[in-house]
């Protein structure tokens, strides 16, 4: 059984929070170049200019793409074969909070986290704890992947149940309502992550997920590759633009995952991410 | 877009009124930060004060005729920085408070995004605008930025408001005083 050390978690996890917050991944400005010239709306390109031009500052001059530098979710790989030595009562679920407490102090981002929702809503001070979604795969590496995302977009994410006898169409006409409704309040260009099927907690999970796929990679299963460019096209043509000002770029992507579900029901959740998508991965 | 306006705080009602839909400005001076617990704070400062005779009542933090409010919580500067990244957020989430501190003499806010029916009427009422600035855009707004100091509300960390000293602050006219505004859905 192969071990890994409690600091080394540590460390990889500070390093990619403060990669997270300073570096845009290379497929999304990738999408935003590709929508500048596509864009026939000239304040439109201006502002897909601008957001260019706010990646090269970030990384240039380390300071922070977006001064929400989120709440950090976690995503952790463990194989099976693989575990974590940490002593005194610690877990991998320490290191990886040890690791977000210490990215987010060295790399001067802003702690947004509150200990309680309702009552008090004092800061932690250490933008911990982190949401953290664990799975056990196989082979004997610990992947971790830390998404950053601000909550002016996580704020209009949405889930509905559908019958199980509904059309794509339906569903289709709702989602593209939810981007809709987000408007320019949600700080489009817009990633929209899209979880089909499971329940209602998988289902949220999943649209979370689906927004770590690489941008310019279709989805393995051809009908969902086209409904993904359906949708993309539809939420285009509804012509809210960079920022809802107006333009042919709402969205960079529509990314699905799926999963079975029950008979009676139909789960759609949908994650909606500004153009501020902030992720990085390490496997250990 | 309409055309680009320079905009120096405090704003004078005839400057605000001037202003369209769809102008760009570029603000240089004084301007503040507030966002959500800021905005609890101020409104209940003066609804203390109000309910208070004679002038016992709670001073607000800084003067509010003719000021200009930017709805930001920024990043901690670096050492040697005087801020760190400062995008505006979601302007919807004020939208409870924003009538008060507008019939105080509030004239400009800096955000992004939508505002309610009740703060149009507002703007229209008093003589104030809502600007958008590019949300997302935190590390080259922050450019923009000269100086920046906590004056009041320190325990709120980020949501503390702040004097900021700002040059050609880059914004769009969302929604003006006559009813208009640049979002078409």
């Amino acid at each position: 059984m192969r071990q890994i050390e409690f600091e080394k978690i540590v460390s990889t996890v500070e390093s990619l929070c403060i990669a997270s917050a300073h570096e845009l991944p290379a497929d999304v400005l990738t999408a935003i170049e590709d929508a500048l010239q596509k864009e026939s709306n000239p304040a439109a390109a201006k502002i897909l200019k601008q957001l260019i031009e706010n990646a090269g500052i970030a990384k240039g001059e380390k300071i922070p793409l977006c001064q929400d530098t989120g709440l950090a979710v976690v995503f952790i790989e463990q194989g099976c074969e693989v575990f974590v030595k940490a002593g005194n009562g610690k877990t991998l679920f320490d290191a990886i909070n040890a690791g977000v407490a210490a990215g987010y102090k060295n790399g001067f981002l802003r702690k947004s986290i509150v200990a309680d929702p309702l009552n008090n809503r004092k800061n932690t001070g250490s933008n911990t704890p982190a949401v953290i979604h664990h799975e056990i795969v196989p082979g004997d590496k610990l992947k971790i992947t830390v998404i950053t995302k601000g909550t002016g977009c996580e704020n209009k994410s949405r889930f509905e149940t559908f019958n199980p006898t509904v059309g794509k169409e339906e569903i289709i006409e709702w989602i593209v309502d939810v981007v809709k409704q987000a408007g320019a309040d949600a700080c489009p260009p817009l990633i929209v992550g899209i979880g089909l099927g499971g329940n209602f907690e998988l289902s949220c999970l999943l649209s979370k997920k689906a927004l770590l796929r690489n941008l310019q990679q279709k989805n393995s299963d051809r009908f969902y590759a086209e409904l993904e460019a359906e949708l993309l096209a539809r939420i285009n043509s509804l012509g809210l633009g960079p920022q809802g000002l107006g333009g042919d770029t709402t969205a960079l992507a529509c990314l699905i995952e799926t999963a079975p579900c029950h008979i009676g029901s139909l789960p759609v959740a949908v994650n909606i991410e500004c153009h501020s998508h902030r992720h990085k991965s390490a496997v250990i | 877009m309409g055309q680009t306006k320079k905009l120096q705080p405090p704003l004078a009602d005839s400057i605000v009124r001037s202003l369209k839909a769809g102008d760009e400005v570029l603000i240089t001076g004084v301007i503040y930060t507030a966002r959500d617990m800021a905005h609890k704070r101020l409104c209940e400062a003066i609804c203390r004060k109000a309910s208070l005779t004679g002038d016992a009542g709670q001073k607000l933090p800084f003067e509010l005729e003719g000021a200009v409010i930017y709805f930001v919580g920024p990043t901690p500067p670096r050492p040697g920085r005087v801020i760190g990244s400062a995008g505006p957020t979601t302007s919807a989430r004020m939208d409870n408070f924003s009538p008060k501190l507008i019939a105080k003499g509030l004239k400009a806010m800096i955000g992004k995004g939508y505002r309610s029916d009740e703060v149009r009427d507002t703007l229209k009422k008093y003589g104030a605008v809502h600007l958008s600035a590019i949300g997302g855009a935190g590390a080259l707004l922050s450019k923009h930025i000269l100086s920046a100091e906590v004056i009041a509300y320190e325990d709120l960390g980020t949501e503390a408001i702040r004097k900021l000293q700002v040059v050609d602050f880059p914004a769009v006219v969302a929604y003006d005083s006559h009813g208009n505004t640049i979002y078409k859905l």
